[in-house]
Order: C-alpha cells, then sequence, then structure tokens
C-alpha cells in the first residue's frame, strides 16, 4: 500500500463509523449493548429483524413510508416536468422572480408548516394518509425539482424543439418522446433529491399521521417499549431504514455527477 | 407549389426584427437569403416555418393562406446551423422520426430512409447515435432527415456554417442535386457572399431586417440596386468614397478620371462610387488603369490571390487581384481601378449609374 492511500482510508473509515456501529448494535442483544464497550457483537443474534419482520407496526411502517415516498415522487416529477420547461424555454412577466420565490419555499424549516398543514388536513379529512405527507413534502421537493429539472433542460438547445415541430410533432408527443428522454440524467437526479428528501423528513410526516400511515421514522421514536429499551431493535430498523437510499444512490450515481457538473445539485 | 411573403412584419418587444417583407419564392433553384449576422435571416426562416408568429402580413403555400397554420401542419422541412439530431435515436430513427410522425407504412419507411441514407453515404452509419458521428455526419443525418420526408418546403439555416472547410466544400457541390426535382421550395440562408454565388438560383440580400433586393443571383451581384445591397453582397466588403461629379470627370481626394458610358449623362453632384476588390488591382492593365495610390495597411497572401488594405487618407479601399505580388505594410503603393467596373449611387442610396 502506498503512503498516499492512507489519509483517504483513514478517513473513509471515520466516516462509516457510525454506521458501521448501527449495523453492529443491530445484531446485538439489548443487554450487552448497554453493559459496555464491545467492538464485534459478542452474541450475534438476528431476533432484531425477525420482529421487525414479524411485527405489523414495524413492517407497515416501511410500506406506509415508501408509498408516500413514491407517491411524492411521482407528484413532484410530474408536475416539475412542465414548470420547469416553461422556465427554460419562455421568457414572461416575472419570470425570474417566480423562479426565485419558488426556491424560497425551501427556506423556511419543515415545523413552519407543520401547523398549518395539520388543520387544513385534518379540516378536509387528508389527515392521517399517504397522500397527506406525499403533498406536503411537495411543498419542498417541487421547487427542488423545477430548479434541477431546469438546469438540464437548459442545456437542450431549443432547435431540438423547433426541429420536432417542424418534423410533426405535436407538443405532447414531443415532450414525451423526444424532450424527457434527452434530458433523463436530470429526472433522474430530480427524483432522486425527490425520494431522499421524503425519505428522511420526519417532523411533517409524524404531524401528519396517527396509525395508518404512520412511517418508519416515527415508528423509530418510540423508544421504549414495555420490555424496556430495545435498543437492538431501533438499531436493525437504522439499518434496514438505510437500505432503500443506498440502492437509489447506486442507480443514480453516475447521474449526480453529471448534476455537479452542470452546477445543478 | 410556391412560397409567397406579403407584407411580413415581426416585432420583438417594441423593437422591429423584420421589416414589411414581400418576397415570392419557387421551386427548382435555390432560395438564398444572404446577409450578415442579426440581419433577419434566421428570423425571416422562423415566420415561414410558422416557429414565430408574424406581427402583420399574410405566408402563402402554393396560393393557400398558411399565416394560422402551425408548423406541425405546413409540411415542412428545416436544418440548423447546429448539428440537431433526436440524440438517443439511431441515425435511422432518426430519417424516419418524420414519417413515422406522418403515419407512413412501415415498409415505406424503410424504402425512403435507405434511399436518403444512400444518397448521403449514411448507409453504414443508420444503426448508431449521432453522438457517435463526426460532425459532417450529423450534419448530413439531418438533411437526411430533410430530404427523407416530401415536404412543400425546405429551409437550410446556414448548414455548413459550422462545418470544416473541406466538408462545407464537399457538401455544397451536393446541395443543389440533393434537392433538385423534389418540387420544394428550397431556402438557404447563409452570410457568405461566395455561397450565394456558388449556389446560384436565386438571391434575397438581407440588411437590418429588410429585404434589399431579390433576383437572379448572378444578376444582382452584377447589378446592384442600392448601396446597402452592393455592401451585402461583396466580399472583401465593396469600396466606397463620395465623388464630385463634374461635367465629364469624377474626382475624390487625389483621384481624378475621365467618365465614360452611362456615368457622363449623371447630373453634376456628388455621388457615392463603388467599386469590388478584384477590380482594384495593383499594376496597371487595359481596363484597370485610374490610379488609386494609398498606403499598404494590411497584406494577405494566399497561394493563388493577392489582397491588400490601403488607406487613401479618408478612404479605406481593399485590393484583391490573382497571383502573389509582395507589398511591404506601411509604404505607399500604386493600384490601378477600372472605371468601367464603378457603382453611381446617389444620395438617398439608390442606384444612378
Amino acid at each position: 500500500m502506498q503512503k498516499r492511500h492512507i489519509l483517504p482510508i483513514v478517513y473513509i473509515l471515520f466516516l462509516m463509523l457510525p454506521i458501521y456501529w448501527l449495523i453492529a448494535m443491530s445484531f446485538k442483544t439489548t443487554g450487552e449493548i448497554l453493559s459496555g464497550f464491545s467492538l464485534f457483537p459478542q452474541e450475534l443474534t438476528l431476533d432484531n429483524y425477525r420482529v421487525i419482520f414479524t411485527d405489523p407496526t414495524w413492517y407497515w411502517g416501511y410500506f406506509n413510508s415508501i408509498a408516500y415516498v413514491t407517491i411524492n415522487t411521482v407528484i413532484s416529477i410530474t408536475v416539475a416536468l412542465p414548470a420547469a420547461y416553461a422556465f427554460s424555454r419562455y421568457r414572461f412577466l416575472g419570470d425570474k422572480q417566480l423562479f426565485f420565490w419558488l426556491l424560497t419555499n425551501r427556506m423556511a424549516p419543515a415545523a413552519v408548516f407543520a401547523l398549518p398543514f395539520f388543520q387544513l388536513y385534518s379540516a378536509v379529512g387528508l389527515f392521517d394518509t399517504y397522500l397527506a405527507v406525499a403533498l406536503a413534502h411537495c411543498l419542498f421537493n417541487i421547487p427542488l425539482s423545477v430548479w434541477i429539472l431546469e438546469g438540464f433542460m437548459g442545456g437542450v438547445p431549443k432547435e431540438l424543439d423547433e426541429t420536432a415541430f417542424v418534423d410533426g410533432y405535436s407538443f405532447p408527443r414531443f415532450f414525451a418522446t423526444i424532450f424527457i428522454p434527452a434530458i433523463k440524467s436530470g429526472v433522474g437526479v430530480a427524483a432522486f433529491f425527490c425520494f431522499m428528501f421524503s425519505w428522511v423528513e420526519l417532523l411533517l410526516a409524524k404531524t401528519l399521521t396517527a396509525v395508518a400511515a404512520k412511517p418508519i421514522a416515527a415508528t423509530m421514536t418510540k423508544t421504549a417499549s414495555s420490555a424496556g429499551y430495545e435498543l437492538g431493535l431501533l438499531a436493525a430498523a437504522g439499518t434496514l431504514t438505510i437500505i432503500p437510499g443506498a440502492i437509489v444512490i447506486y442507480f443514480v450515481r453516475n447521474y449526480i455527477a453529471k448534476g455537479f457538473a452542470m452546477g445543478r445539485v | 407549389m410556391a412560397l409567397e411573403l406579403v407584407g411580413i412584419t415581426k416585432q420583438v418587444g417594441g423593437q422591429t426584427h423584420i421589416k414589411e417583407t414581400t418576397l415570392r419564392l419557387e421551386p427548382g433553384h435555390f432560395n438564398v437569403l444572404l446577409g450578415e449576422t442579426g440581419s433577419g435571416k434566421t428570423s425571416l426562416i422562423k415566420l415561414m416555418a410558422g416557429l414565430d408568429k408574424a406581427a402583420s402580413g399574410s405566408i402563402r403555400m402554393n396560393g393557400q393562406d398558411v399565416t394560422k397554420l402551425s408548423t406541425q401542419k405546413r409540411n415542412i422541412a428545416l436544418v440548423h446551423q447546429f448539428f440537431v439530431n433526436y440524440p438517443h435515436w439511431t441515425v435511422f430513427d432518426n430519417i424516419a422520426s418524420p414519417l413515422r410522425v406522418a403515419g407512413m407504412a412501415k415498409s415505406e419507411i424503410q424504402g425512403r430512409v435507405e434511399e436518403a441514407a444512400d444518397v448521403l453515404q449514411l448507409r453504414p452509419m443508420l444503426h448508431r447515435r449521432p453522438h457517435e458521428l463526426s460532425g459532417g455526419q450529423q450534419q448530413r443525418c439531418a438533411l437526411a432527415r430533410a430530404i427523407a420526408k416530401e415536404s412543400n418546403a425546405v429551409f437550410l439555416d446556414e448548414p455548413l456554417a459550422n462545418l470544416d472547410y473541406k466538408l462545407r466544400e464537399e457538401l455544397r457541390d451536393q446541395l443543389p442535386d440533393l434537392f433538385a426535382g423534389r418540387g420544394a421550395v428550397v431556402v438557404y440562408a447563409t452570410s457568405e457572399p461566395e455561397e450565394a454565388l456558388l449556389l446560384g438560383g436565386k438571391t434575397a440580400l438581407m440588411n437590418d431586417g429588410r429585404v434589399t433586393q431579390f433576383g437572379d443571383t448572378a444578376d444582382i451581384y452584377r447589378n446592384p440596386m442600392d448601396i446597402v445591397s452592393a455592401q451585402v453582397f461583396s466580399d472583401p466588403p465593396i469600396n466606397t468614397a463620395q465623388v464630385r461629379k463634374v461635367g465629364s470627370r469624377a474626382i475624390f481626394g487625389s483621384v481624378d478620371w475621365e467618365l465614360s458610358g452611362d456615368a457622363v449623362g449623371l447630373t453634376d453632384g456628388v455621388y457615392t462610387v463603388a467599386v469590388r476588390a478584384n477590380h482594384v488591382l495593383p499594376f496597371k492593365n487595359d481596363t484597370a488603369f485610374v490610379p488609386v495610390t494609398g498606403k499598404v495597411l494590411v497584406a494577405e497572401l494566399s497561394g493563388s490571390q493577392s489582397s491588400a488594405h490601403f488607406n487613401m487618407g479618408v478612404e479605406n479601399w481593399v485590393s484583391l487581384s490573382n497571383g502573389v505580388h509582395p507589398f511591404s505594410i506601411g509604404q505607399e503603393h500604386g493600384f490601378y481601378m477600372d472605371p468601367d467596373k464603378c457603382f453611381f449611387f446617389g444620395p438617398d442610396g439608390k442606384r444612378a449609374v
């Protein structure tokens, strides 16, 4: 091993440490975790995972999270695509201001919106549904998606649109069969950010749900049960929560590099 | 089939991009739009293609008013200066795309695409994607898409401008044949006078959003209607000077010559005289004999031609001659102008003689 490799390796180990600790904990018994320091599980146990996969309050947490995250991503991208197209292709009164205003939606903490959303959704009967959380997350994800997609669309020359219209393509057909494929990496990057934000967001998701749509992150906040602290169980739930994000990142890693190169991520 | 513009204008945000334009473009030859960058060639093409809306006036195709007809329904083809192809499709799919949209039968599409690919030597590339092709091949793919579709009008917006010299020559020689006998009105925008002359047909000279002259290419080259047209259709820039016409003589600076032909009949007064660079030679001969001496500013020698920019006090002129002639920069040099090749324009810019 060469000298120049040492520093990056140390750095990566340092970054991986909390994740390793989480995974190691998930294979320990709660007793072992509380009893003191141990680098490896002394008695390896799969009980924590068994509980999660058999107890509906746990595994439904995952289903609920995946459900509203998916709905949110679909809504965000569907709405952001035409909006970003308008910002990228047309000049209209106040376009730059509107674009900036969209971004300012991301400047307020989620807590600001928790109360109005709670009251509004309770009033219209959306409380404790997937749609409630999905729509609430749109407040942050649509502006982000518009911003990312606009950057990618700006890289496609307007002449492509003109050529397609001259060739006889109607606007919807051009948009679906030519334009979206031309910016597919942008769609991938935007979808990834929608997914990530919605997946890790806790406050709104917890406020707007009770039982039926309770997300996994909310389930994890109940640290104590009748059996006392269940740290091993929580660690297992945490480990499982990382996996979807890791899978998504694997698929979009190249697109994200492209997004960075275009200065929009 | 003919494409007619009647009193077309175009404004953007209070600025006039296209001044009132009336043109009748016909098939069977190239219709060249010649003008420098920003003169309105692309704006005019966009109006004809229906990609922009005219502020006033109407557009007719084959006698039918298409002013309000959408781009999609006009049945036209367009090739841009930049190589525009659908990036995620193969060359075959690119060429086939307008035919598929039109709902043509699969077997016929196959035939048409292959025919177009043969003409443009794209046969071996049919299954590649545009980004795997060279610039010249990408532009040939765009041209193939334009000829595969049997359109009413084909617009070529400086299609060769981004190609290197060699490819440009090759493709330019091919262009007239490509569109011959297809019955489409071919409109070709370029900023190079030489290209207009090589393509022949008819030329519309454009300047500042206005068509200054339209007619047979060779004809308007020989007979510019006004000073602007003469300037647009000249490369290197046409030489001009303010001359005083007194009796049968014309005078500017130290230059003084005896007029002949129609110019003698002009009323005495001030005119703008214009003479092309290739009629100002660095040596005297039978036709070019009026001395115009100046200080050489820049000299360019190519293998077969010599050009020199020289200053005559007020005017900067250019001389272009065959063969290699040595010039010493900063030195006085005798040049000789052909008086029979001078155009005279009145104070309003209109051609006098």
